[in-house]
């Protein structure tokens, strides 16, 4: 019966998630094509070409076109599974972010479980003795870590624990001498890994903490509680089964929230930390006015975010029987 | 016999010093309904929360008495051994039954939570079936989430929950407060069958004489933290000794029987942290005298089967009679 709703509810808010993605890709195309700035510079390079090759190159692709037909055009080859062509790179864009998502995937799937994992365990350790001394360290930690801004974190980390102490790399996915086979792949893979992640983490973990912290703290002076407690529940088992169960809405929503954030943030940590993944070629891109491939990037970030927040609802529907 | 719960001279009190809980004695015996009634504010469920060593506000500490079952003294026991008594040897059963259950949880996991705090998970499927049935629900409510039950179901699930550990003293605070009227009797007749089919020790704490009127067979009267006359629910009702307890039962009769002016109590209970010298009870009460009731607290005495707290129980007996 929950199922068979809950299944309902998917298909639902899938068939909402098209046109609501069909509105990114016009908007993004229309943005990007009302900023100042002539894309033909770039492909032709800066020195004075002859008028004529320019208009030709511009109507090779189609630049001459009103915009409404650019981006009918454009929608059309996106539902065709073809985001375009890069003028900076020389390469179909497809391609091009297929390339480079893993990267960014491995990083920011790394940063959002860490935070979420840690944060929610510190939030709700903190929550168990308020105004305690793990509580206060916590909360000062939460402060330091949201005020802080990430590429300055990322540059701190560099300097300590790769250019200081020589413990971590600071640059790139792996050894630059290229992939070991097996595990000394993944161990190189891992050392990588850790200092641009942990940059990346730290706002998060600190939202997410505050966020368990004072959700744990509004359900832990429920009356529910106490019962739990009359029948001789043990404190682990009133802290996890019913406390963060209850206070666990308020944190999914936010960490489903971020998950977006996290993406752009890894646009500035990527470049930091010479990461290969897509959030370093968006800058580029940015710089290179890579239209095609900026345009390509935004529609993968935006439809990661409306997956997350159909993956939030979901979830709050089968934590809360009340939902639906 | 030996009593399975027996209070003596307990106090709760704040951590400022301030004392909710002054100096209450009471005690239970298996298979007897007590009742403890007062107005909010008089103490009476912090005397019952003292008796699980959980309060509702962290605030909250056993600043001194001793709180037996059966011989026991839980106040000089570890944390841990506390905890391991409660829902085991003490059942409770609270107010509101919408806001005392998990509302993410079926109703069955919570009547099977006790088993699992003590170490009996395997027995918890086959025994919360037995114990549905024995609070008069299908068994099938097991699987239900608290909002798609009724009030009085609730209840009947929270009694399931204290009940599963077969405990040997039931505590009910206010059980059935938060109930339609009709739904009431309900709950109150399950408590009686389940003291006799059980052998129960049932502490029910109650605002209302007239639940207490169907259940009891004796009471406690609390004001201000103290208790101030109890008696055989009888005894009680036919011959009150102290003016507060006049006032509590001159409240259930109809105002053309009632006289106004010795049997209505005026004001409020006065706040922990400004109790009035001598009796507490005086500044409302209808027959106190500044001499010796203003000056000096009265002695709870014994007269016949109970006990009165009052400076004047002879008069205030007289008078109602």
């Amino acid at each position: 019966m929950r199922a068979a709703a809950l299944g309902w509810f998917v298909l639902r808010r899938l068939l909402h998630a098209v046109p609501l993605l069909f509105c990114v890709v016009v908007l993004n195309y229309a943005l990007i094509a009302s900023t100042p700035g002539d894309p033909v510079t770039v492909l032709v390079g800066d020195f004075p070409a002859p008028a004529e090759y320019k208009t030709q190159v511009r109507h090779d692709y189609g630049l001459d076109q009103p915009i409404p037909v650019q981006v009918a055009r454009y929608v059309t080859r996106v539902l065709h599974g073809d985001l375009g062509y890069s003028f900076a790179n020389r390469q179909p864009v497809l391609s091009l972010i297929a390339g480079r998502l893993a990267a960014t995937l491995e990083l920011t799937a790394t940063a959002l479980g860490f935070s979420s994992l840690l944060g929610i365990a510190l939030g709700v350790l903190s929550a168990r003795r308020p105004d305690g001394v793990l509580d206060r360290a916590v909360r000062g930690l939460a402060t330091a870590g949201y005020a802080l801004p990430e590429f300055w974190v990322g540059q701190m980390l560099i300097l300590v624990f790769a250019i200081w102490l020589g413990w971590l790399p600071s640059q790139g996915a792996h050894a630059i001498r290229g992939v070991a086979p097996g595990w000394a792949g993944i161990a190189d893979g891992v050392r990588h890994l850790i200092l641009p992640a942990l940059a990346l983490s730290l706002r998060y973990l600190a939202l997410i903490a505050r966020i368990t912290r004072g959700a744990m703290l509004e359900v832990l002076g429920a009356d529910f509680i106490l019962a739990a407690r009359a029948r001789g529940a043990s404190e682990r088992a009133v802290l996890i089964g019913h406390a963060l169960r209850n206070a666990a809405a308020p944190v999914i929503t936010v960490i489903g929230f971020n998950l977006g954030f996290i993406l752009a943030g890894s646009a500035l940590i990527e470049t930091v930390f010479g990461w290969p993944g897509i959030g370093r070629l968006l800058f580029d891109s940015i710089g290179s006015r890579d239209y095609p491939t900026m345009m390509g990037i935004l529609l993968v970030v935006s439809a990661t975010v409306v997956a997350a927040n159909l993956a939030t609802d979901i979830l709050h529907r089968m934590l809360d029987p009340r939902v639906g | 016999m030996s009593p399975v719960l027996d209070i003596r001279g307990l106090r709760v009190a704040l951590r400022d010093g301030t004392r909710l809980v002054d100096d209450v004695s009471l005690h239970v015996d298996a298979g007897e309904i007590v009742g403890l009634v007062g107005e909010s504010g008089s103490g009476k469920s912090m005397t019952a929360y003292a008796a699980l060593g959980l309060f509702p506000t962290p605030h909250a500490r056993i600043a001194g008495g001793e709180i037996r079952l059966d011989g026991t003294d839980l106040a000089s026991l570890t944390p841990a051994a506390w905890r391991a008594v409660r829902g085991a040897r003490i059942g409770m059963v609270f107010q509101d039954p919408s806001s005392f259950l998990d509302p993410l949880l079926p109703v069955g996991r919570q009547i099977a939570e006790a088993f699992y705090a003590h170490g009996q998970g395997r027995e918890a499927p086959a025994r919360v079936s037995a114990l549905l049935e024995q609070v008069e629900l299908p068994a099938s409510a097991a699987a239900r989430y608290p909002h798609e039950l009724s009030g009085g179901q609730k209840q009947r699930v929270l009694i399931a929950a204290a009940l599963a550990m077969r405990p040997a003293l039931l505590i009910a605070d206010e059980p059935t407060t938060a109930l339609d009227v009709s739904v009431q009797a309900g709950i109150l007749d399950l408590l009686k069958r389940l003291r006799a089919d059980l052998g129960l020790a049932v502490l029910l704490i109650t605002h209302d004489l007239g639940v207490i009127a169907q259940t009891c067979s004796r009471v406690y009267v609390m004001y201000a933290g103290q208790i101030v006359e109890s008696a055989p629910t009888a005894a009680l009702f036919r011959a009150p000794r102290h003016p507060y307890t006049l006032g509590l039962l001159a409240s259930l009769l109809s105002p053309a029987v009632r006289q106004e002016a010795l049997f209505s109590i005026p004001g409020t209970v006065p706040p922990a942290r400004a109790m009035p010298d001598g009796c507490r009870f005086h500044p409302r009460c209808p027959l106190s005298l500044p001499d010796p009731c203003a000056a000096r607290p009265p002695p709870l005495r014994a007269h016949g089967p109970g006990e009165d707290r009052c400076w004047r129980a002879d008069e205030a007996a007289t008078a109602w009679a």
